[in-house]
């Protein structure tokens, strides 16, 4: 009777771990970029591994950061790479991380459909959203106010902008500092002086996209899906996971899927770029 | 009746008058305890509060591991924090506009180190960077370094500069709000200070009248049909979250002031006032209600006995008889639209600006808090200039409650 229930359960055993349920239980925090994209793959994940448990909740890359440093999270999910400090708490709290790539974004600057104005150089986005050009008619467009929205000091978006689009220069204090993308895309769509910056995957069409040149107005090109995987438009930036070495045993199923040929096709129909 | 009977009947009522005291007693102690933990609770959040906040005006508005130097050729030997912000903001190019020779600023940090030196120079692991920094101090009498200890050299060739610990008063009225910029932090709240004061003050002159207004109409002069429609569903309104608010008032009435007014935005501190005196408005009429329909009906009938028409009776009688439920509802109203935090976020743009008039973006302090905290790192400078301004709303919201109730007791004395 003995030999039998121990030749059973082990078969039993054998076969639970020949099957492809991997349980994955943890918490993702961070950015509202990458927000939709691991909301979908994280229920694609539970769809095929049952008993798995992924909480994802947005917030902003600093939110993510802040929250992986105080040990409230598993994985930080993020539009933009640790900054110095954060790095230096990080190394003072003895957590050893990693950083993982999961996908690119695409940062696409939005004006009304109403305006006029479709291209813009970065030198000309760094003077509107630094405040210096404040009229439609500097760059081109109608004798109107410029409205500059951003998003919170918390946002990656908002760092990532900062620092590559504007050369580190701080945002006009006038500039409209709204909670979340969505806010952005519905405040730029009922203002008609109005210009903001989304994340590619928000893109509407009660908004419009504009135009970027990194070559001081040689070639415009456009934000679309094309010409990131392509490399060619310039404002595009890779997004991260980051997670304690502690817990990478437990993660890995999550993110191996992640960086799978499935987990990219995910990336691919949400509106991301994959990473090959 | 027989001794015996009579005896015990006695003993029974002192049993139980026995057992009655224990109870008292006991219930007494309960309560006791309960109010006693409520204050503690109070208080120490309040302790709290300022332990944290406190502490922002002994830090300085710098890494704990970022250091500045400058060349020893340099004439200056001080800069405040808010020279440095313009000079790493390159809104300011010259030395000459900080005080010191006609010479051009060049700045160098680690983002800058690439348009200076090659990579072979700096080093495959970044070994050469402290030498570099010496170099480039010692050649440019122009330059400005600011660098984290790591890669700073152990003998620095330059002055090194030091920034002063956040001040009070330059905490409380600069006008820049940049509490993420690198190096230096520019904290000033007196945009935050100015904005939630207009918004909320604009809110309370909104919907004080109106409240009391449609109180009495509905205690006083409407029809018993229209009463019993309207009161609960002005409860029903009372019901609904502040992020419903918030996102109604995005999509309706952020367009409809934008389009009324020929606004070039309709996110304004105006619309904020609006969606408050909206949320405010539920809770006072409901209370002020109450209060009016308290009036004892002989009172009003001995006042309508002596000659006084309807309105002479709610102004001279019914009004001053029902003050201080007014009073409460009033204070209640008010709490609610200085507090109000998630519905003001998404209506008033938070542009942290000085409003030179109601038609402008404005950002209010507890907007700054709910949208910042999630990110400040626990103990780091954000936190603590966060709850300095979580300090300043205490002391706002505190002084209209003691001023409230100053006035009612002036009231009820006369």
């Amino acid at each position: 009777m003995k030999k039998v229930t121990a030749i059973t359960l082990s078969l039993l055993l054998a076969g639970a771990s020949i099957g492809n349920a991997q349980k994955v239980v943890c918490k993702i925090k961070g950015s509202d970029t990458c927000l939709p994209l691991v909301q979908q793959e994280s229920e694609t994940y539970q769809k095929k591994n049952a008993g798995s448990s992924i909480m994802v909740t947005g917030g902003g890359s600093g939110v993510g950061f802040a929250a992986i440093i105080d040990g409230t999270t598993d994985i930080a999910m993020a539009s933009r790479s640790m900054k110095m400090d954060e790095k230096l708490k990080m190394t003072e709290a003895k957590k050893a991380y990693k950083e993982v790539v999961i996908a690119k974004d695409a940062l696409s600057v939005i004006v009304n459909p109403s305006n006029k104005v479709g291209q813009l150089t970065r030198e000309q986005l760094e003077g509107i959203f630094t405040g210096q050009i404040t009229n439609w008619k500097e760059v081109g467009g109608a004798d109107l106010e410029i409205v500059v929205y951003s998003r919170e000091t918390s946002s990656g978006t908002y760092e990532f902008f900062k620092e590559h689009v504007m050369s580190k220069k701080n945002f006009t204090p006038k500039a409209l500092l709204m909670p979340a993308t969505g806010a952005i895309v519905q405040s730029v769509s009922q203002t008609k002086g109005a210009i903001g910056y989304i994340g590619l995957a928000y893109m509407e069409k009660t908004v419009k996209a504009i135009k970027v040149s990194y070559d001081a107005g040689k070639t415009f090109i456009e934000p679309s899906l094309k010409n990131a995987k392509l490399g060619k438009y310039p404002i595009t930036r890779p997004l991260f996971f980051y997670y304690l070495n502690t817990s990478e045993n437990q993660l890995s199923p999550f993110v191996k899927y992640v960086l799978s040929k499935e987990g990219q096709q995910v990336v691919l129909n949400v509106g991301y770029i994959p990473l090959k | 009746m027989p001794e015996y009977i009579l005896k015990q009947k006695i003993q029974q009522s002192t049993m139980r008058r026995k057992w009655f005291k224990i109870i008292e007693k006991g219930i007494e102690s309960i309560l006791f305890t309960s109010s006693l933990t409520t204050s503690i609770t109070v208080i120490l959040i309040i302790v709290f509060l300022f332990s944290e906040g406190i502490g922002l005006f002994f830090s300085k508005p710098i890494d704990k591991d970022s250091i500045i130097g400058i060349s020893k050729q340099n004439t200056i030997s001080k800069l405040s924090s808010g020279q440095l912000n313009l000079i790493f903001n390159q809104d300011v190019t010259n030395w000459k506009a900080c005080g010191g020779k006609n010479d051009s600023i060049l700045l160098l940090s680690i983002n800058t180190l690439s348009t200076y030196f090659t990579e072979e120079e700096l080093g495959s692991n970044f070994e050469n960077i402290p030498t570099k920094i010496n170099e480039f101090v010692q050649k440019h009498p122009g330059a400005i370094v600011s660098f984290s200890k790591t890669y700073m050299p152990k003998q620095f060739a330059g002055k090194l500069i030091e920034v002063n610990n956040v001040g009070v008063w330059e905490f409380l009225s600069g006008k820049l709000w940049y509490p993420t910029a690198q190096p230096v932090a520019q904290l000033g709240v007196l945009p935050l200070i100015v904005g939630t004061i207009l918004v909320s003050l604009v809110a309370i002159l909104l919907a004080l009248p109106l409240g009391i207004a449609c109180a009495i109409y509905l205690a006083e002069v409407a029809n018993i049909k229209v009463r019993n429609l309207l009161k609960p569903l002005i409860e029903l309104l009372a019901g609904i979250p502040s992020v419903v608010y918030g996102f109604f008032g995005l999509i309706v009435i952020v367009p409809a002031v934008q389009k009324l007014f020929n606004l070039p935005v309709g996110e304004t501190a105006f619309t904020g006032s609006v969606v408050l005196a909206i949320m405010a408005l539920p809770t006072i009429i409901t209370v002020a209600e109450d209060a009016l329909r308290s009036v004892p009906r002989s009172t009003k009938e001995a006042s309508l006995a002596l000659g006084a028409t309807h309105w002479q009776t709610i102004v001279r009688v019914c009004i001053p008889t029902a003050k201080s439920g007014i009073v409460a509802g009033i204070i209640l109203g008010i709490g609610r639209a200085i507090g109000e935090t998630m519905a003001v976020l998404m209506v008033t743009g938070n542009a942290s600006t000085m409003p030179h008039s109601l038609f402008v973006p404005v950002r209010t302090i507890p907007a700054t808090i709910a949208a910042e905290l999630g990110e400040a790192p626990s103990g780091g400078l954000h936190y603590k200039a966060l709850f300095a301004l979580s300090i300043i709303l205490f002391i706002i919201t505190f002084g209209i409650n003691l001023s409230v109730g100053f006035v009612k007791r002036k009231n009820n004395s006369n």
